[in-house]
């Protein structure tokens, strides 16, 4: 069925993206982020001097770059306006030719000088200021991630990973440009135009008069062209997200696009997109394009005014024929600051807004800290305890209720029910990924609260739902586990995990690089990558969350060996859609929505025949 | 050349005229230093006038009339090249999006027309930026070249020629100056290059550090290795910086050096030129208008270095873009024999298929099957991970095409059925199903776009979908967020399997779509098969056992070869895999 354009708009503008700054020539582009809100800075004033903390400890060489900068623009005039007096002296008739050549001589070897200085100074400042950028936009990263670090689960859940990328991609990156470039050249275009225009009144006021009556004028005609320009520019960068967003959903779905015949619709779709795009594309880039020409030939105009009337003035003995070339130049070193001015300001604000945005993440509150009197649990047995546990995600909704429950070191605790009654919930609260509201959990009769939260997790083993792995080797993923494990440990933790012949079989063994979502590995192996990692940990308590759930039967048989070895004298808790898994644990808790309706033995439920048993034999009854 | 020409042909207007317009600016770049040298000369120091200034004198005046209308003239280019200036950048618009548009469109509609071998061959994300980053890469290069090919490389030759004609003497500079610029450009640029790529790379590093921390952040809690992380981080961090501050450091020797040459041609020009304003061969004002010219070519030729290092990155893009036009997409139904025919019976028959992914490997995904399904029944596919299931029931809606044998829907090759009519009559629900953006509704009518909305319900119902697509406050307008990651797994195959029940297919096949959903919400679907799917062909691959043992045919399936085919109670007696599979579900205590 195909939709219309408003609604393709409305369903596909999340994928928007704001504005990048534009990068030099050679560096990095292009590279994307999450959709993230967009706008100009709120408190300009916090987040400046937040910034400001950054490139603090090179005060001094900031200082330093700003006097460079100070004098790289007044070598710029002062030799401009040196070569006023050349052509003045070498025309004068009443010295010598010997004379004016050895006048020559001197103000060219002064110039050279000058010019030296100059630029010399604008290396310098730029190299200095590299160091600092660098260093500053390096440290934030830092920050940034180590609060990343300490943020809780939570924070991850309600933010998009998009969306926390794109504040290390896009707002970094914009901050980091804000200081190495635009900083610099907005402060020496500032110097620049006193300056000049300091030189253009002392060369002649009039002309200066008519210069300066052209001042408003670009600044008006300017904004005017940057206000339409930049309304269709956030109008094609939101057609742009629609259309990249559109495709980005059809390519990656390609294959459902084709087994439901719906290329068409694709394809008419995708025209009544990117003729949109056409069109606001098109004024975007034309209203971008012409500010370039309109401003460059404005100013055009206003040399052309101040030569004709600087002719007049030289004609009527009112100014030197050497003054009004060097006026007519400086007309055009005036005109030059005010253009790139005008552009740079914008840099500044989209990267005020990203600092903006960074400094929000860092103001985030982290996992609350330790109690004070929390201890370090050297040698946990593993007695976990519920007492009437209840949780909600947020205030209106419960998902557990009352839960209690005992398990012991060397007992198997599984947890049964559909999807969302609360499973996976549970195990998350033993290693505080999340802090219960009611009730308590002791392990082996500590309060959780009551243990470093760091000591707590280095207990708790964990087989996650979602495989994660990381990039790096599988010798490196398994020891993610315990760091200070050998290979053969290592080798023997693939083992217990049946994960070691399908190392094998892969190109470098255990050292074979696996990309980090392992696009290169199979479901069930990762998953068993993913039990090797929790295998190699000593950890007294284990959680096994869906972790074989898509390892096929036979292999999972295989594993069972090895996983009864595991689990000895450990605790474990296993979720598992698959009722096979579970079979032979200790206690089976029935969860529906939240509560635990049912709790036994296999043999125990199935005799009960509730919930367990219509689950288990579900099948055999619509036989 | 002859595949981009399409994209220009419709706008060859815009691509002409376009730089036509830069000229005119060009031109009066170059005039401009002119007119102002004729006022300082002919205007203030009335030198020695040739005839056309003479013949400005008669018009004018000399003197103020003459400046009057030399400023008149300054203003009126400057007017001109306003005009020049928007008229190129309305044709370079014109060009440049038009030709990114109908390029990106065209490249869309190449895609859609891919098999699954050949978005394989690509893989989805290299596709999604060719179509995005690569097309706008060009657009972005058109849009320049058509505003500064003739500009750049026009203001060089102009204020070349210019320069040449006002004193070829001192134009003789220049021969020494822009051999050494352009050298040390080039120097600086093909250092830094590398450099930048690198720098590229670490920024990639650390952005997959990043990306991978956020979405493992439960791993990297539960294991406590923030600190670990954390020094990872630095680490990969510093590298940046460093790789950073090497390419950045190139980078900035560039401007200065610029300024350098332009200083020392500066000075240079003011030493030979005031020499000869000394002895009277050069006038002050040709003087003046000659640094003018020398200022325009160095820029010049600082841009036109900018231009050939865009395009390098542009020829990139083309190439990638190009690529995609140019794969040959390997299925078709050109060669169908019966266009018109349709599915009718949903009788099934593989004949020796056999099929490899790659056609240089060795290892054959499947090795000469062979089985039939009979209409209205149901079969199920059973067998370990990887074994080629998947494979096997993809060449009945010819995701993939058999490298050898035939795959026969009613008696009739694959092949010779139209695509569209042959996956009109196949439903798949695919194993790595994908909801789209809209509402759950626009969803489900993928299956049939002319449903009514009872049969919408209906065919939720059948899927056990319904229940929970009510209890949401918006019911079936619920929107769906990009790849439906706001309903969770199990709703999401029940979708699936609703959007595929629409189609009323003659055939639907099931890939392991109910892996999430449990086993009594299971059990009510494939019941809903028996009665509402009643007169369709079924073929149903599982893991669990449970999944196919009630259908009327099982295949045993091991490393691309059928081991047994049979009822479950047939299989149960005879074959060993099954057997195996059979008791790793279900212990004796299971009955």
């Amino acid at each position: 069925m195909k939709r219309s354009l408003e609604d393709l708009q409305k369903q596909y503008s999340k994928f928007a993206r704001p504005e990048k700054a534009q990068r030099g020539f050679g560096g990095p582009g292009g590279r994307r982020g999450g959709p993230r809100p967009k706008g100009k800075p709120k408190n300009m004033k916090a987040t400046i001097s937040r910034l400001m903390d950054y490139i603090a400890k090179y005060k001094y060489l900031l200082i330093l770059v700003f006097v460079l900068i100070l004098i790289s623009s007044a070598c710029q005039i002062f030799a401009a306006s040196m070569l006023r007096e050349v052509i003045n002296e070498i025309v004068k008739e009443d010295k010598t030719v010997a004379e004016r050549l050895q006048y020559l001589v001197q103000i060219l070897t002064l110039l050279g000088g000058i010019y030296l200085v100059g630029v010399g100074s604008s290396y310098a400042y730029s190299k200095m200021m590299i160091k600092i950028s660098q260093s500053a936009i390096e440290k934030l990263r830092n920050d940034l991630f180590a609060k990343l670090q300490t943020l809780p689960t939570k924070y991850f859940d309600s933010n998009p990973t998009g969306e926390v990328m794109s504040r290390f991609t896009n707002d970094v990156d914009n901050i980091d440009m804000m200081i190495h470039q635009t900083l610099t050249s907005a402060f020496s275009g500032i110097v620049q135009l006193i300056g000049t225009f300091i030189l253009m009144l002392v060369t002649n006021l009039w002309l200066t008069l008519i210069t300066v009556v052209f001042v408003p004028i670009f600044t008006l005609g300017g904004g005017l062209i940057a206000k339409k320009s930049g309304k269709y520019y956030s109008q094609q960068q939101a057609a742009l997200g629609a259309i990249n967003g559109y495709i980005e959903e059809t390519v990656n779905g390609a294959k459902v696009v084709k087994v439901f015949n719906h290329e068409e619709t694709c394809n008419e779709e995708f025209d009544l997109l990117n003729n949109d795009m056409r069109k606001k594309m098109f004024s975007a880039q034309f209203f971008g394009g012409i500010m370039g020409p309109i401003m460059h030939n404005m100013s055009q105009i206003s040399y052309g005014i101040t030569a004709g009337v600087g002719g007049l003035l030289c004609l009527n003995g009112f100014l030197d024929v050497g003054g009004l070339a060097v006026f007519c130049s400086l007309c055009r070193n005036f005109s030059m600051p005010i253009n790139m001015f005008s552009q740079q300001v914008s840099t500044i604000f989209s990267a005020l807004a990203g600092a903006e945005r960074v400094f929000a993440v860092m103001d985030t509150d982290p996992e609350a800290p330790d109690d004070e009197n929390a201890v370090e649990m050297e040698n946990m047995q593993g007695h976990v305890i519920f007492d009437n546990v209840t949780f909600g995600y947020n205030e209106e909704k419960v998902v557990l209720k009352n839960i209690s429950l005992y398990a012991k070191p060397g007992q198997k605790i599984a947890f049964v029910g559909s999807t969302g009654a609360g499973k996976t919930t549970v195990t998350n609260l033993i290693n505080r990924f999340y802090d219960i509201r009611e009730g308590t959990i002791t392990i082996d009769g500590v309060d959780i609260f009551k243990i470093k939260r760091q000591a707590l997790r280095k207990n708790i083993a964990m087989v996650l739902q979602d495989t994660h792995l990381f990039t790096g080797t599988v010798m490196e993923n398994i020891r993610y586990g315990r760091l200070d494990a050998t290979d053969e440990e290592v080798i023997e933790a693939a083992k217990t995990a049946s994960a070691h012949s399908f190392i094998m079989r892969l190109s470098d063994g255990y050292n074979t690089v696996i990309s980090g979502d392992g696009a290169n590995l199979s479901q069930g192996q990762r998953q068993l990558l993913n039990i090797a990692r929790a295998a190699i940990s000593k950890a007294p308590i284990l959680v096994l969350d869906e972790a074989t759930s898509s390892v096929d039967t036979r292999t999972e048989r295989h594993i069972e060996h090895g996983m009864a070895r595991l689990m000895k004298d450990r605790t474990t808790f296993v979720i598992a859609h698959r009722l096979s898994t579970v079979r032979n644990a200790d206690a089976i808790l029935v969860l529906e929505d939240g509560c635990i309706i049912e709790r036994g033995s296999h043999e125990e439920l199935l005799e009960q025949k509730g919930r367990y048993y219509e689950l288990y034999t579900g099948k055999k009854e619509l036989d | 050349m002859k595949k981009w020409y399409k994209y220009i042909k419709p706008y060859l207007p815009a691509f002409i005229l376009g730089p036509l317009c830069m000229i005119v600016e060009v031109i009066g770049e170059v005039v401009l230093p002119k007119l102002l040298g004729s006022i300082i000369d002919y205007g203030v120091s009335g030198k020695d006038a040739p005839e056309i200034v003479k013949f400005l004198y008669s018009i004018f005046g000399t003197g103020n009339g003459f400046i009057v209308a030399v400023m008149t003239g300054m203003i009126l280019t400057a007017v001109l090249m306003m005009i020049g200036g928007v008229g190129g950048a309305w044709f370079g618009a014109k060009a440049s999006v038009n030709f990114a548009s109908d390029l990106r469109a065209d490249v869309y509609k190449k895609v859609q027309q891919f098999s699954f071998a050949n978005i394989d061959r690509f893989s989805t994300g290299s596709l999604v930026t060719r179509l995005t980053n690569d097309v706008t890469q060009m657009q972005n290069f058109i849009n320049m070249l058509l505003r500064m090919a003739l500009r750049s490389p026009g203001m060089l030759i102009g204020a070349l020629i210019m320069a040449i004609v006002l004193n070829p003497t001192l134009t003789l500079i220049l021969a020494v100056i822009m051999p050494l610029m352009i050298f040390v450009i080039f120097l600086v640029l093909r250092k830094s290059l590398p450099l930048f790529s690198s720098m590229q790379g670490k920024i990639d590093t650390l952005n997959s550090t990043i990306q991978e921390n956020i979405t493992n952040v439960r791993v990297v809690k539960s294991f406590v290795r923030q600190d670990f992380e954390q020094k990872k981080f630095s680490r990969d961090n510093g590298n940046l910086k460093n790789a950073g501050y090497e390419a950045m450091n190139l980078m900035i020797i560039l401007s200065p050096a610029v300024t350098l040459f332009m200083n020392i041609t500066t000075i240079a020009v003011y030493w030979f030129g005031g020499n000869m304003v000394i002895d009277g061969t050069m006038s002050p004002g040709d003087l003046t208008a000659f640094i003018t010219y020398i200022t325009q070519i160095l820029s010049s030729l600082m841009m036109v270095t900018m231009l050939f290092m865009n395009m390098s990155r542009a020829m990139a893009s083309a190439k990638r873009i190009g690529q995609v036009l140019d794969e040959k997409i390997d299925i078709s139904d050109e060669f169908a024999s019966d266009k018109d025919a349709k599915i009718e019976q949903g009788a099934i028959e593989f004949k020796n298929v056999s099929f490899r992914y790659y056609k240089t490997s060795q290892e054959k995904v499947l090795d000469s099957v062979s089985f039939t399904v009979e209409p209205e029944t149901t079969l199920g596919i059973i067998g370990s991970t990887g074994c080629g299931k998947t494979t096997l029931v993809s060449l009945l809606p010819r995701l993939y095409d058999a490298d050898e044998g035939k795959v026969l829907i009613d008696g009739k090759d694959v092949r010779d059925y139209s695509l569209k009519n042959l996956r009109d009559g196949v439903a798949v629900v695919l194993q790595k199903n994908v909801l789209f953006s809209g509402t759950i509704e626009d969803n489900l009518r993928w299956g049939n776009e002319n449903a009514t909305e009872e049969e919408i319900i209906k065919a939720a119902q059948f899927a056990q979908a319904d229940k929970f697509v009510s209890s949401f406050p918006e019911k079936y307008q619920t929107q769906l967020d990009q790849g439906g990651t706001n309903v969770s797994g199990g709703q999401k195959q029940r979708l699936c399997i609703a959007r595929a029940l629409l189609k009323k297919p003659k055939i639907l096949i099931l890939d392991d779509s109910t892996s999430a959903v449990d086993t009594a919400t299971e059990a009510q679907i494939r019941l809903a098969f028996e009665t509402e799917l009643k007169h369709s062909t079924k073929i149903i691959i599982a893991q669990r056992i449970s999944s196919v043992m009630n259908a009327d045919k099982i295949v045993v399936m091991d490393n691309g070869a059928v081991t047994g085919i049979g009822t479950h109670a047939e299989l149960l007696e005879n074959n060993k895999e099954y057997q195996e599979i059979y008791y790793s579900q279900m212990e004796k205590e299971a009955k």
